[in-house]
């Protein structure tokens, strides 16, 4: 039943990550040359729908930014692909790569290093249509000064280098260059954790904007629920180079089934301290080196429901209600849901 | 059009006026670009402010002291040497080569050390390894072993003396460009130059070599004092700058023989030689805190 709701419903796939790993392979040790494989992402699966904010969460290190440029092309897969408007980006030659682009853009962590400090804001918004070589000369600078409105920057700022402007407005600058080229689908990668609370709120808000005016998909990166919860449609929680749960933001939040996702809520902080809860579930311990994952499931050694299947056997990643993606043995259900318990299988 | 005139005048400037600031702050940076200012015009005007041709002997007027000293006169303001030629015209004279072949060969050595550096630092791999040991090799000869053996080969002239040194000296530049390409290419703008789908020669022009120009011309000025000692002591060898040509370390090497009786013949090019060079570096070090992108703004 819950098929045919979906089929009905069913909107288009701009971005899909296919069984998507990423190895860097590391030399250790000074005497006995040893390479390790460190597994920053280690077989994903998700799909972006058309017009849909994804966010993407999890502690550093868990793999999300790899992600954000494996999606991108930046990075090349070890294995696993990325369809892009049915196009495989995975399979295509650095020039059909760099075409593709046009429609994928991305916003970056950091707007003091992701502008060119000796290119001044004209230079910087422009560049994306000169490369494509799509427009030139008055057209282009009126494009400019449109995409400088557009994120709310001044024209007389044109000719100013990014040391001349703060952080928020860096990241403006940052969004205008992704726009330039009217992309499908941009990847936010912690487009705001490098700024300010009240400035988060702006670009945030920005973006929220931009998505409704420009028809806009985000892949939204961030290691902060408070922040994607804000701007999410569906919210992907990684953990050590997997997704492990995958669900609408308000399923998410309300019903959390993956134990690690239940520590994440518990962890952001709550301003009162009557409403402060120690949950058994609260995580414990740090995350575990990526290049020495623990066996089975990578949680198990943080996880107070870990048994010895879950140190034995990976848990496989399923839909375990409508549109609701796991990877547990033990998901956390309470009496009201209709799931299925796989403890036992 | 007006927006972007009005925009532009008061930001260069404000630029302008910083620089200008800047150097007022900065004591030894404005006395090496004085020097080097002074030096500069000498060798332009040299025709016009020479006393007398740089060439012409005197046997009459064979080592003349200067003329604040006993038995010199007016006529020769710096003293004559042993062949009665006017110390302070071969002085302005030499500044010509001493300056031009500092500036040209600094210019050759820089562009083929940045050429390669950009390149072994960029695509890595082969191109890095080929590149970086032949660096190796260049550095493990002798400097001045080597000009001396290339310079006796191809004949001294002043065109071989510049290809000599640039070619030389371009090592230093490779191995400063080729580490400076390596962590600006980690930076997160060069990413975003690849996710707009910028091709690898426009990161490598417009966002890794402007980054790495600071750091390059600092070192750039460094070596023009560097070079102007270079070829000194290769005239002052006997195979640099040959006569009737004249250079500061040609003057050094010709007064060799008369330094215990005429002081005056081997002095003043060396006092000009240590002038320049200094204000060469003072200047190279103003240089390095006025380009720091930290620094502006």
């Amino acid at each position: 039943m819950n098929k045919i709701l979906e089929n009905s419903i069913e909107k288009k796939v701009v971005l899909e990550a296919r069984d998507l790993k990423k190895h860097f392979e590391i030399s250790k040790g000074i005497i006995k040359r040893e390479k390790v494989n460190v597994k920053a992402v280690d077989g994903i699966n998700f799909k972006v729908y058309d017009g849909e904010t994804l966010g993407i969460v999890g502690e550093s290190g868990c793999g999300k930014s790899t992600t954000g440029e494996l999606l991108l092309g930046l990075l090349e897969p070890t294995a696993g692909e990325v369809i892009f408007n049915d196009v495989n980006l995975s399979k295509m030659s650095q020039e059909e790569l760099r075409l593709a682009r046009k429609d994928l853009q991305v916003i970056f962590q950091d707007p003091y290093s992701s502008l060119n400090p000796r290119m001044t804001v004209e230079e910087i918004i422009s560049e994306p249509l000169i490369v494509h070589n799509i427009m030139k000369g008055k057209k282009l600078k009126t494009r400019v000064k449109e995409l400088m409105n557009l994120v709310g920057l001044q024209e007389h700022q044109l000719k100013r280098f990014p040391h001349e402007f703060s952080g928020g407005q860096r990241q403006r600058i940052g969004i205008a260059r992704a726009l330039a080229l009217d992309p499908k689908v941009i990847v936010c990668d912690e487009a705001v954790s490098a700024l300010d609370v009240s400035i988060q709120a702006q670009i945030l808000n920005l973006l929220k904007k931009l998505q409704d005016e420009l028809d806009l998909t985000f892949v939204f990166i961030a290691h902060g629920l408070p922040t994607v919860r804000h701007i999410s449609d569906r919210i992907a929680v990684m953990y050590l180079g997997k997704v492990v749960e995958l669900a609408d933001k308000n399923e998410l939040f309300d019903n959390p089934l993956h134990p690690y996702t239940h520590g994440l809520l518990l962890s952001v902080p709550v301003p009162d301290p009557e409403l402060r809860k120690d949950d058994p579930t609260t995580m414990k311990g740090e995350i575990p080196s990526p290049s020495n994952p623990p066996s089975g499931c990578h949680f198990h050694p943080r996880c107070k429901f870990a048994t010895e299947k879950c140190k034995e056997l990976v848990p496989e990643f399923r839909e375990i209600i409508d549109n609701h993606y796991l990877a547990c043995h033990h998901p956390l259900i309470k009496e009201d849901n209709e799931v299925f318990d796989t403890s036992n299988d | 059009m007006g927006v972007t005139s009005i925009a532009r005048s008061p930001s260069s400037k404000r630029v302008n006026k910083k620089v200008f600031n800047r150097l007022l702050a900065s004591p030894t940076g404005l006395v090496g670009l004085c020097i080097v200012f002074f030096a500069v015009t000498i060798a332009i005007l040299a025709p016009v402010i020479s006393p007398y041709d740089p060439a012409l002997t005197n046997p009459v007027d064979r080592l003349v002291p200067p003329f604040w000293s006993e038995g010199g006169s007016t006529k020769y303001i710096l003293g004559t040497d042993n062949l009665g030629r006017d110390i302070l015209s071969r002085l302005i004279y030499g500044s010509r080569i001493s300056i031009l072949v500092g500036i040209s060969a600094v210019v050759l050595a820089g562009a083929i050390g940045m050429f390669l550096g950009l390149i072994a630092g960029y695509y890595g791999k082969i191109w890095d390894f080929v590149i970086m040991r032949t660096v190796d090799a260049f550095l493990a000869i002798p400097n001045i072993l080597f000009m001396l053996i290339i310079l006796a080969v191809l004949g001294p002239s002043l065109m071989t003396l510049i290809l000599v040194l640039g070619g030389t000296t371009w090592v230093v530049y490779a191995r400063m460009v080729r580490s400076e390409t390596l962590s600006i290419k980690e930076k997160e703008y060069v990413k975003s130059a690849k996710a707009i789908g910028a091709k690898n020669f426009r990161i490598i022009f417009k966002y890794i070599m402007p980054n790495v120009l600071p750091s390059f011309i600092v070192i750039a000025t460094l070596n023009v004092a560097t070079t102007i000692i270079l070829e000194a002591s290769l005239s002052f060898l006997g195979l640099g700058i040959q006569s009737p040509e004249v250079s500061w370390g040609l003057m050094l090497s010709d007064g060799r023989d008369y330094v215990a009786t005429s002081w005056w013949v081997a002095t003043f090019p060396g006092l000009a030689i240590t002038i320049t060079v200094l204000g060469v570096i003072f200047l190279g070090d103003w240089l390095r805190d006025v380009l720091d992108p930290k620094l502006k703004g």
